[in-house]
């Protein structure tokens, strides 16, 4: 075997520790335990203990204090956080297959609509005979002349079932997709193209009166979850805790597979398709798993979005919608999944602001952001964010 | 030369979980490793590659060189199944039938290749480089479940010393100078162990230095593993001193070693012109 004399010749020094990333496969078997901890550093781990701290207790707390006082929490501000949550899980699940394996969905509003769609279906089950028609039957089966249930809603007065269908809907219909798409060998832009197709003709399906979703005006006029009365501001509040706290389990389900070999494996997608096939990775079958994970997640930000927002229609599928979502990731910064909840959380703190300032602005001002950070933000807010730390510290690498 | 190839060098990965992952047996009985047998391949009317017949001893190390356009690099996609021969079929081994396989699937029985440019995950470190290209189990749940034991991390520790990276082991790939992504890419062939070796153009782009030791890796790596060398610099292809193949319009033109093949006159034609 030839010698390690080609060493010699390196101009670079020696590399006295490996990163913490790498020291961290060492570990043998490992407990769960420490694994789940080396997901991240302690100063990152104390920033997702804030952000819990924040959103789970702190914000819970003011809210619960007496109306009139000056530290009270606006109730009409918990459902709109709560929608936040459930954008940023959207945000991370596009941001899973578009930062991570290189493929942009322009219809992952789909999956989120087919979630919402899951839980309204069980929403409307739940209303009973308190609809206007006072019919077991939902308000518009009834105002449309149908008879009885359709097949399709059986089941879903059973809050388990619909929260499975929420997540099983949204992956089925992506694995068979993605089935045929990356078994032909769909890339790039086409991919996106067909993904916008996707979500245009389910948002033309649900329109439709006959196929049994309320047509043009979705599902709406819930009235309660679990027993608890959808108006009531502490239900609210109780979806708005239960949206941060799946969120953040997301997130580092999400963390523990980007940085596992998984994670590697997909970013080598990315990055040299055909390299990684050479050396014996089925790429569809890693993309294929990606992209239903994916869906599923958005089918659970639906599902939580739903009950918090009081209303699902087919508008949801617009294809502008999905576009927005993929903004909110290159805002934030694609390919790392704090950017992706930060961009989330920005371009909609900005549209809640703007559409309620200047509404005539918003989309200006949304396509002014996405220009801005495909020009001069490659890695978005959070790469801007760690370029400015690392100068600060004199780091190199990042 | 009439060899099995011997089961150690199959799972030097070393640790027990990478037996079940193990290649299926692969019959070299006749001590011929790849049949190449009447292999055409067209593009548009063009054909690339003409009734083309090739075999390759196990363990022996096979030079193919030939003008541009001659249908060397198409040849190299043929076999690890880039591309579908129109007719003709390629045998690794006397049982596997490479026309019916995946690109990853050919890699998996053992053919590992070096692209012309070369191709590493730029967004890797050289030790992540290596870790994915090391035989272990690479289905998706794996993936997602998989640790490095130490065996592993010895692994790509000495082939990271062999290619001369072991002091950027955790640099990423997409900073190394072009010659040290040829050696990466070449490291990641050797970490994957495969029975046969595709090497398109490995000395493109490096200093004489780094020449010499490519071909000093690659001689030392003929016997165990079946070494094709796709090359055009004619000084390398004479210091690997070996059997060296010409084609020529898609078809083999002339097989001998480096004397008999610069004395021909049909090679003389083809490279100097008529």
């Amino acid at each position: 075997m030839v010698s390690s004399s080609l060493s010699e010749t390196s101009p670079e020094p020696l590399v006295a520790d490996p990163p913490a990333q790498q020291t961290e496969q060492h570990g043998q078997a490992g407990s769960v335990l420490t694994t789940f901890l080396r997901l991240h550093t302690r100063g990152e781990w104390s920033l997702i203990g804030l952000f819990l701290f924040l959103g789970a207790v702190v914000i819970p707390g003011l809210n619960l204090l007496p109306a009139d006082s000056a530290f009270h929490f606006p109730d009409y501000l918990i459902p709109l956080l709560g929608k936040f949550m459930c954008y940023a899980l959207v945000a991370l699940a596009v941001d899973l297959i578009w930062g991570y394996a290189g493929i942009l969905s322009l219809g992952h509003g789909v999956f989120f609509a087919l979630g919402g769609y899951a839980m309204g279906m069980h929403l409307m089950r739940a209303i009973g005979t308190e609809g206007v028609y006072r019919s077991e039957l939902p308000d518009f089966m009834v105002f449309l002349d149908w008879k009885e249930l359709p097949w399709y809603w059986y089941g879903f007065s059973n809050f388990g079932f619909a929260l499975g269908m929420a997540l099983f809907v949204p992956g089925i219909l992506a694995y068979i997709f993605g089935f045929f798409a990356f078994r032909s060998r769909i890339r790039g832009v086409y991919f996106s193209i067909i993904t916008q197709a996707m979500t245009y003709a389910l948002m033309l399906l649900f329109f439709r009166n006959d196929t049994g979703f309320g047509g043009n005006n979705g599902l709406t006029d819930f009235k309660r979850l679990l027993g608890f009365s959808l108006q009531e501001p502490t239900t609210k509040l109780g979806l708005y805790v239960t949206s941060v706290v799946v969120l953040l389990l997301a997130y580092l389900a999400c963390r523990y597979l980007v940085t596992s070999k998984l994670g590697r494996v997909l970013m080598a997608v990315r990055d040299a398709e055909s390299r990684l096939m050479f050396c014996g990775y089925n790429p569809h079958g890693y993309k294929l798993f990606l992209w239903t994970l994916s869906a599923v997640l958005c089918g659970l930000a639906g599902a939580l979005y739903v009950p918090q927002v009081g209303i699902i229609n087919p508008s949801e599928m617009q294809p502008a919608n999905s576009i927005e979502m993929a903004i909110w990731v290159a805002v934030g910064g694609r390919g790392t999944l704090s950017g992706a909840l930060l961009g989330a959380f920005l371009v909609n703190g900005v549209k809640s602001w703007c559409t309620a300032a200047f509404p005539y602005l918003w989309l200006y001002i949304l396509g002014a952001m996405f220009i801005v950070a495909t020009l001069f933000l490659p890695r978005g807010v959070a790469g801007l964010l760690r370029r400015q730390a690392d100068s600060r510290t004199g780091e190199t690498t990042g | 030369m009439n060899r099995d190839i011997p089961e150690e060098t199959i799972d030097q990965g070393g640790s027990p979980s990478m037996a079940h992952v193990a290649r299926p047996g692969l019959d070299t009985s006749h001590g011929v490793i790849l049949y190449v047998e009447n292999v055409t391949v067209s593009f548009d009317g063009l054909k690339a590659l003409n009734a083309l017949n090739l075999y390759l001893n196990a363990g022996e190390l096979r030079c193919l060189i030939g003008p541009n356009g001659a249908g060397k690099t198409t040849l190299l996609d043929v076999i690890t199944g880039k591309t579908r021969p129109d007719t003709g079929t390629v045998f690794f081994g006397n049982n596997l039938d490479l026309t019916q396989l995946s690109e990853y699937d050919i890699a998996l029985a053992g053919i590992g290749r070096k692209f012309q440019r070369p191709t590493v995950f730029h967004g890797h470190t050289v030790f992540e480089n290596l870790e994915l290209a090391m035989q272990a189990n690479k289905k998706v749940w794996h993936s997602l479940l998989a640790r490095l034991s130490r065996k592993q991390h010895e692994r790509i520790a000495s082939t990271a010393d062999t290619i001369g990276l072991i002091d950027q082991l955790y640099t990423r790939a997409g900073l190394l100078s072009h010659g040290q992504k040829q050696w990466l890419e070449l490291g990641m062939l050797l970490i994957q162990d495969p029975q046969l070796l595709l090497v398109d153009e490995p000395v493109a782009g490096m200093t004489h230095q780094e020449t010499e030791r490519t071909a000093e890796l690659l001689v030392s790596l003929a016997g165990k593993h079946t070494v094709v060398v796709v090359e055009h610099d004619m000084e390398f292809v004479r210091s690997l001193a070996r059997t060296v193949t010409v084609l020529h319009e898609g078809s083999v033109l002339a097989e001998g070693n480096m004397e008999e093949v610069q004395s021909d006159p049909r090679v003389v034609e083809v490279y100097l012109g008529a």
